[in-house]
C-alpha cells in the first residue's frame, strides 16, 4: 500500500506518519508538496500535524486553499481514505471535508502528553482492526484542539456513528468528548491526538498503530473503486 | 478608500480567552465588568478606482469564505472613507 503524506510549509509531523507507516508497516509513502495539484498513485492520504502556514488567520484556513487541497478533495469524493491527523483535522474541518470546527482549549494551554482513547465504531476504514471499546493510549500536542459543533451536527454525528474516539479524559473541553470524527461516507477521518507518535514500543506505546494497520488491511481485503480513483489521476 | 472587518467568536461558541481577561479584570477591582468577548479585526486598504459597491461586495465575500469561519464566528464589515 502507498501513503501519500502533504506536506504544507510548517507541517512538521511528516515525517512521524512516514516513518510510521514505512519503517515500522513496512508499506510505502511518498511526501507531496502542497502546492502539487495531483496526488499521483497513492492508496491513502495522511494531512500530517504542524503548523500549515504558521496557522494564522486560523488553524487551517490558508491551508485549505492551497492546491493539493483541491487534489484531496477529489480523492476523497472518489471514496479515495484520507486522515487528518492534528493539524490535518483543523485542515479537514476549515476545507469543509469534515464538520465542526476546532477552537482553543478550553484552559487556554498548549497540552503536550499522552491521553486514552476510547474506540466507539470499528465501522471505518481507520478503526477495522481495533475491537470496539477498546482503549488506545496515545499522546495529544495541541493549542486548539476543543472539538466544536452545533446540537443538531453532534446528533447527526452520533446518530450515523460517526464519533470514532472519545477521550475518557477530556484534556480541552471537546463538545461530548469528541476526538475524532468520520465523514457521512466515512472515508476522511480527523482526530486530534497523534497515532502516528504512539507507533512503536519505544515510544511509550504503539497504540495508534492499529489506524494505519486497519487502512493497510481494508486496502488488500476489499479494493476501492479504483476506476473512480484511476480517473482522477 | 479603506474597509475594516469585524470578527468575533458566536455567542454559542466558549470564548476562554474572553473569561480570562474578565477574571483579570475582577481581580484587578474592576468590579463592574460582568463579561468580556474577544474578538479581532482587520484593516483593508482598497485599491484606487474600486467602487464603494464593489467593494462592499468584495469584502462581504471574502470575510465569509476567508477572514471568519462561519461555523463559530460571526463578522460584520465596515467601510470607511
Amino acid at each position: 500500500m502507498k501513503f501519500g503524506v502533504i506536506v504544507f510549509p510548517g507541517s512538521n509531523c511528516d515525517h512521524d506518519a512516514f516513518y510510521a507507516v514505512t519503517a515500522n508497516l513496512g508499506e510505502k509513502a511518498e511526501f507531496i508538496w502542497h502546492d502539487s495539484a495531483s496526488l499521483g498513485d497513492v492508496d491513502a492520504v495522511i494531512l500530517p500535524g504542524g503548523f500549515a502556514y504558521g496557522d494564522y488567520l486560523r488553524c487551517g484556513a490558508i491551508a485549505k486553499f492551497s492546491p493539493v487541497m483541491q487534489a484531496v478533495r477529489k480523492f476523497a469524493a472518489a471514496g479515495g481514505p484520507v486522515l487528518g491527523i492534528c493539524n490535518g483535522f483543523q485542515v479537514l474541518v476549515e476545507a469543509g471535508l469534515l464538520p465542526g470546527a476546532l477552537i482553543r482549549n478550553r484552559g487556554l494551554k498548549f497540552i503536550c502528553r499522552e491521553v486514552r482513547l476510547r474506540t466507539e465504531t470499528t465501522d471505518s476504514p481507520f478503526t477495522a482492526a481495533a475491537q470496539k471499546g477498546q482503549v488506545l493510549r496515545v499522546p495529544i500536542a495541541h493549542g486548539e484542539g476543543c472539538y466544536f459543533a452545533d446540537d443538531r451536527t453532534l446528533d447527526e454525528l452520533e446518530a450515523e456513528d460517526r464519533v470514532v474516539f472519545r477521550y475518557l479524559d477530556n484534556p480541552n473541553g471537546s463538545l461530548r468528548d469528541i476526538a475524532g470524527i468520520l465523514s457521512r461516507e466515512r472515508n476522511v477521518m480527523g482526530m486530534m491526538p497523534h497515532p502516528e507518535r504512539a507507533s512503536d514500543p519505544l515510544m511509550g506505546s504503539a497504540d495508534g498503530l492499529v489506524v494505519f494497520q486497519s487502512l493497510i488491511r481494508g486496502q488488500a481485503t476489499q479494493p476501492r473503486n479504483s476506476a473512480d480513483i484511476e480517473a482522477i489521476r | 478608500m479603506k474597509a475594516r472587518v469585524f470578527v468575533s467568536l458566536k455567542s454559542t461558541v466558549l470564548d476562554p480567552q474572553g473569561q480570562t481577561v474578565r477574571s483579570a479584570l475582577n481581580g484587578l477591582g474592576y468590579h463592574g465588568i460582568a463579561g468580556v468577548r474577544q474578538g479581532k479585526f482587520f484593516d483593508i486598504a482598497l485599491a484606487e478606482g474600486v467602487t464603494r459597491e464593489q467593494a462592499q461586495k468584495e469584502i462581504e465575500t471574502i470575510a465569509h469564505e476567508v477572514l471568519a469561519n462561519p461555523v463559530i464566528e460571526e463578522y460584520r464589515v465596515e467601510i470607511l472613507d
